[in-house]
């Protein structure tokens, strides 16, 4: 520990030269570790990984790679050397350095940004594998769960061992399987990274691309700081949570992989998320504070390297804080054990270079914390140079096929933007079909989608009808104004903006049609299907909830949608008596204008005439009023039931993946006990087959796990930021619309004042 | 129950009826009772006039006893010639007390506090329906008080002055039935004589003036009667919202709340303003002319008995000339042609004095109440400008 501790400062080295000396020795190493390259060998076929580092784009990938590759070995050798003892984290911690060093080595690398990426998606795909949506991340994941299976079981006995050693205050024994897990999941990493290279040239989108060229050079500065990070790590190593270093890594893995996986823009948000997790909690997964936050959340780290563990609220959050930071550790803790001497060398070298920039940092480091909040906060509230505006509906076709298509301009100084200024047409269900396609690919990962305006077959009826009252203007000027607020709260949501979909949506001329919107389509009772599976099985599962966080929040999200219904139904009805004023004050105008008439008095009758017009623009006044009461304040409030919803359904995905996880956990179960049985029935032709099952099951089980906590950590995340959002929003809405009754009142007293002089004049 | 003091009846006092009161004969009801269904009313006069005696003394009336009295006036015919005041009508808290037992079945869906606040919103309400009917009561006395002929009227007097319970025996079916039919003759009769060639040319103005406004003003007073419920309803519809804010900001914990909690506040003193405005309304326009409307029957009334009298004039001439053909009965004849003749034009001479006056008072009445209206406006309007004002700088501030 102390000797790592000391290591610290140096082992920043930016230049190549550590890379390539690193990789070279990784080489070396390979052909050292018999073991861990029998292992590797099974789990993927080393050459394989060595033939697609050269396809890759990067040179420095390949380097990478090498190393990676390099250090599972020699992971494993570590472990065979300590003779897959319980120790094996003690080594770990000894090889914290290493963990230094690798992360200098991806680091320091001339395009840090390129070569981040390499490395996270070539991890990710490997924890992900699963998930992954490649086909031969697929083929490749299979072969990978298979090793490390057989690794796990066998460090399972160890892990029982070894248990002291390991036990944090926070983390249970689960998390030490998987801890486990990873550790010989790093074997799988390597096979993954000779994909993932390959892989993520082709599949970078231009948003990708964009990205990079935008945010390279921000990435870069972040990249020399995430080094930084490595050094607080340490001093977590000298706390007991070797364990941490272990698990953590996959969840992070996980996380990047999801990112990546997902949606282009990934990438960015890759990197992000896994130098965020070398911040503290909430900012691990935020794509957008990434490249500025990165930075500054790595510094603070260093300064409070032991209260990591202390600050951390949430305990899912922590893990991944420490994960994607241990990631990288245990990759390279073999390898740097062992040639200690090299590498600190090296890093002595590039530490030269490279200190300046953590001296920087770490001068900052209490204002750093700050900037981070107030920078967050202040990206939320300014939101992103995205404005949104839906205009001129418009009747397309006739009949019963017609449907209403608007106008959707974007004006925006983003780079991601082809034009500052875009006009597309819409029709409703393409609205409908972004939002399905943005909830079924964000969803599940626990963020809060802003859901679209309902349909309404009955409002859309009138409207095709073509009949042409105030009830279908009102109508179409309610979604109008619902589906404008509902695409500026899309772009409002870092990661949604960068989903390519939101961009073809804003860009594309011509969209494809989407189908699964019609309500009365066989995908829409699918849909309903779904739904009521969905309610049953939220029935059913009851969840005993770990984090009375989100205990307390869904009760508050509750009952504030059951308020907010309440307070929508007494606004309506507010609308209704308004309507119902200003029908009757046209009515009475209308009477005493006739009452005038009949008045033979002059003065009277021109006062009661005038009494009349008055009425006449008070009821006018309530009218607006009434138009008021709908926009801008039933409308917020309709708004807000909406994303209740949208939060509940958050929830519910968090409980989904907690579900997942129970089974697994359960059939995991299952499996140990089969195996059990077959021991004790002495069949050691279908004890393997057990065996792998159980190893097969247990990074399953592993995986949800991360899932669940990744979920977890991004629905509070989104809570919060949906919470801070709604508290400003409302009050600007609704100092519109106070502003709105405040402006009718002028108008009142305007207009009973120039009355007045009227009604003395009668005589 | 609910009696009130002076002070809010000075608030409330008849501005619909202009009444150029001597201190002769001062009568005021400072105070009622209501139990049930009924309402006792103390009436207390004040006077100078020798034909009382004593110079003040109170009296317990009830609402029949009013409408008894405004039924001899009618019926007298020395009165025909007369505008009689229009009976009050007739005490009505069924509304009020209507929407107290609605609230109280939909007590369960509603948050203890909005129900304290509609409950007392429906107090309110009642205590100004209350209010009212005092007043109407008051006017009607007062009404009769101030005219100079009806003011002596023996039955009047009576009314004020015996100090026990006038027990007026109540209509019975027979006579309510009656009084119905009565009512049907009367417009038969009104259709009948329509016929009748009018002969003079201030009446026949009069008539079709009051027909017409009748109409227009009965019109506008169902209007105006929907335009005040509705701005009730909106004020209703405040409290609600209130409420219901305050709710949930009870249970946010964000810093939502504080804004939750400036609109809860505004809302709640935005609610009183408005029912301000309600209820100004409805003293101001609403009352004034649903007074006049009633007032205006009574004045077509007089028209019709003028013209009753016209027709029995015509009739006797014609009797009187068939007498003459027949020369039998001619003297007896010639006496009632006489007595109707005399008739009519007494009530021709007195009801285009009562109309003249009648005009007078509606123009002076008007004005007063228009004039008070549109300086509650423009009060309560500014009043809400500020609350607003003050509420948005609040939040800006935050």
């Amino acid at each position: 520990m102390a000797s790592s501790t000391e290591r610290s400062p140096p082992p920043f080295p930016d230049t190549e030269d550590q890379d390539v000396l690193d990789s070279e020795e990784v080489g070396g190493r390979d052909s050292d570790d018999d073991d861990g390259e029998e292992l590797f060998m099974s789990a993927s076929n080393t050459p394989l990984t060595k033939q697609d580092t050269p396809a890759s784009p990067d040179s420095q990938a390949s380097d990478l790679m090498d190393d990676l590759s390099a250090e599972p070995p020699s992971s494993q050798t570590e472990k065979s050397a300590a003779s897959s003892s319980p120790e094996e984290f003690v080594d770990l911690t000894n090889n914290l350095e290493s963990a230094e060093s690798k992360v200098e080595a991806e680091i320091s690398s001339p395009e840090p940004s390129d070569d981040f990426f390499d490395i996270l998606g070539s991890e990710t795909q490997k924890v992900e594998v699963e998930a992954s949506v490649k086909a031969d991340s697929g083929e490749v994941s299979s072969g990978v769960t298979d090793l490390p299976g057989g690794k796990t079981g066998s460090e399972q006995g160890t892990s029982s061992a070894a248990p002291i050693i390991n036990l944090n205050a926070d983390f249970s024994d689960n998390n030490q399987q998987p801890s486990r897990v990873e550790n010989k999941t790093n074997d799988p990493l390597a096979q993954v990274l000779s994909d993932t290279p390959a892989a993520d040239p082709k599949k970078p989108s231009s948003a990708v691309l964009d990205l990079f060229e935008d945010d390279g050079s921000d990435i870069f500065t972040g990249t020399p700081q995430t080094k930084p990070a490595s050094q607080p790590q340490k001093g977590l190593f000298g706390e007991p949570d070797e364990d941490l270093f272990g698990e953590p890594l996959g969840a992070m893995s996980k996380k990047t992989t999801e990112n990546e996986v997902k949606s282009s823009t990934t990438k960015a948000a890759g990197p992000a998320s896994s130098t965020g997790g070398a911040q503290q909690d909430r900012k691990s997964t935020e794509p957008a504070d990434i490249f500025t936050e990165e930075a500054v959340t790595t510094v603070p780290r260093t300064s409070n390297t032991s209260t990591v563990n202390s600050k951390a609220n949430g305990v899912h959050s922590e893990e991944d804080l420490f994960t994607e930071a241990t990631v990288e550790l245990s990759l390279d803790s073999p390898r740097s054990g062992r040639k200690k001497e090299e590498t600190s060398k090296p890093s002595a070298s590039s530490s030269s270079s490279s200190l300046s920039a953590p001296a920087k940092q770490a001068k900052q480091p209490p204002a750093a914390l700050e900037e981070l909040e107030d920078e967050e906060e202040a990206e939320k509230e300014d939101q992103f140079d995205v404005f949104i505006s839906v205009k001129d509906p418009e009747k397309v076709g006739d009949g019963m096929n017609a449907y209403m298509a608007y106008k959707v301009s974007t004006e925006t100084s983003l780079p991601m933007f082809r034009n500052k200024l875009m006009t597309v047409r819409r029709r409703f269900s393409d609205f409908l079909g972004l939002y399905e396609k943005l909830s079924e690919k964000h969803g599940p990962n626990g963020l809060i989608v802003p859901p679209p305006p309902e349909k309404s077959i009955l409002g859309m009826t009138k409207v095709k009808v073509g009949k042409e009252d105030s009830s279908s203007a009102d109508f179409l000027e309610r979604r109008r104004g619902a589906l404008e607020r509902y695409l500026q709260r899309v772009v409002n949501h870092p990661m949604l903006l960068q989903d390519p979909d939101v961009r073809e949506f804003l860009e594309k001329e011509e969209l494809p049609r989407a189908v699964s919107t019609q309500a009365l389509s066989g995908a829409g009772f699918l849909k309903m299907i779904n739904k009521a599976t969905d309610a049953v099985n939220k029935m059913t599962i009851k969840m005993n909830e770990s984090d009375a966080w989100f205990e307390e929040k869904l009760q508050e999200v509750e009952s504030a949608d059951q308020h907010f219904r309440k307070l929508h139904a007494l606004v309506e009805s507010l609308v209704v008596h308004r309507k119902e004023l200003s029908l009757n004050t046209a009515n009475f105008a209308k009477s005493a204008a006739m009452l005038g008439s009949a008045e033979d008095n002059t003065a009277l009758s021109r006062a009661l005439s005038q009494l009349a017009e008055v009425e006449d623009k008070i009821e006018q006044l309530h009218q607006d009023q009434a138009a008021n009461d709908t926009f801008s304040f039933a409308e917020l409030i309709a708004d807000y039931i909406r994303l209740l919803g949208a939060v509940r359904g958050s929830f519910d995905h968090r409980i989904k993946a907690w579900q997942r996880w129970q089974d697994g956990q359960a059939m995991l179960q299952k499996k140990r006990e089969t195996e059990a049985k077959l021991l004790w029935a002495n069949k050691p032709d279908k004890l393997q087959q057990a065996k792998d099952e159980i190893v097969e099951w247990e990074a399953k089980v592993t995986q949800f796990e991360r899932d669940f906590e990744r979920v977890s950590a991004t629905v509070r995340k989104e809570v919060i930021r949906f919470e801070k959002q709604r508290t400003n929003n409302f009050r600007r809405q609704i100092t519109k619309y106070l502003e709105s009754l405040l402006q009718s009142q002028q108008q009142l007293i305007k207009y009973w004042e120039a009355f007045l002089p009227e009604a003395k004049a009668i005589a | 129950m609910s009696s009130f003091d002076d002070n809010n009846k000075e608030r409330l006092r008849s501005v619909s009826v202009d009444l150029n009161n001597d201190a002769s004969l001062l009568i005021d009801i400072p105070d009622a009772l209501c139990e049930r269904d009924k309402v006792k009313f103390t009436v207390h006069t004040k006077t100078t006039l020798s034909s009382f005696q004593k110079p003040e003394f109170s009296v317990p009336r009830q609402h029949e006893d009013f409408i008894w009295l405004h039924d001899t006036l009618v019926e007298t015919e020395d009165y025909a010639g007369l505008i009689i005041p229009p009976a009050p009508p007739k005490p009505d808290f069924e509304s009020p007390r209507e929407k107290m037992h609605k609230l109280g079945e939909g007590e369960a869906t509603m948050t203890k506090e909005e129900y304290t606040k509609m409950k007392q919103e429906l107090e309110a309400e009642y205590l100004a329906v209350f209010k009212k009917t005092v007043q109407v009561h008051e006017v009607f006395l007062q009404r009769l008080s101030s005219h100079p002929i009806l003011s002596k009227d023996r039955n009047f007097q009576i009314f004020l002055e015996y100090d026990q319970d006038l027990s007026v025996r109540r209509k019975n079916a027979k006579e309510m039935f009656g009084g119905f039919f009565k009512n049907m003759v009367k417009s038969a009769d009104e259709v009948l004589i329509a016929g009748v060639k009018e002969v003079d040319d201030f009446f026949e103005q009069e008539k079709t003036f009051l027909l017409d406004y009748f109409s227009k003003i009965k019109d506008a007073t169902a209007k105006a009667e929907k335009m005040t419920r509705s701005h009730k309803n909106i004020a209703d519809d405040y409290i609600r919202l209130s409420a219901t804010l305050n709710s949930l900001s009870a249970e946010e914990s964000t810093a939502n709340k504080k804004t939750l909690d400036h609109i809860s506040d505004l809302f709640e003193k935005l609610r009183k303003v408005e029912g301000r405005v309600a209820s100004d309304e409805e003293l101001k326009l609403t009352e004034l002319l649903r007074y006049y409307m009633r007032d205006i029957q009574a004045a077509k009334d007089l028209l019709y008995r003028r013209a009753r009298a016209l027709a029995d004039y015509e009739n006797s001439n014609k009797a009187l000339d068939k007498a003459r053909l027949k020369g039998k009965d001619v003297s007896q004849a010639e006496e009632h042609q006489q007595r109707c003749l005399q008739k009519f034009d007494n009530l021709s001479e007195s009801g285009k004095k009562e109309l003249t006056n009648f005009k007078a008072r509606r123009v002076v009445a008007f004005r007063k109440n228009l004039v008070e209206m549109a300086e509650l406006e423009v009060k309560h309007a500014k009043n809400n400008m500020t609350l607003l004002q003050g509420c948005i700088e609040l939040l800006s501030s935050n």
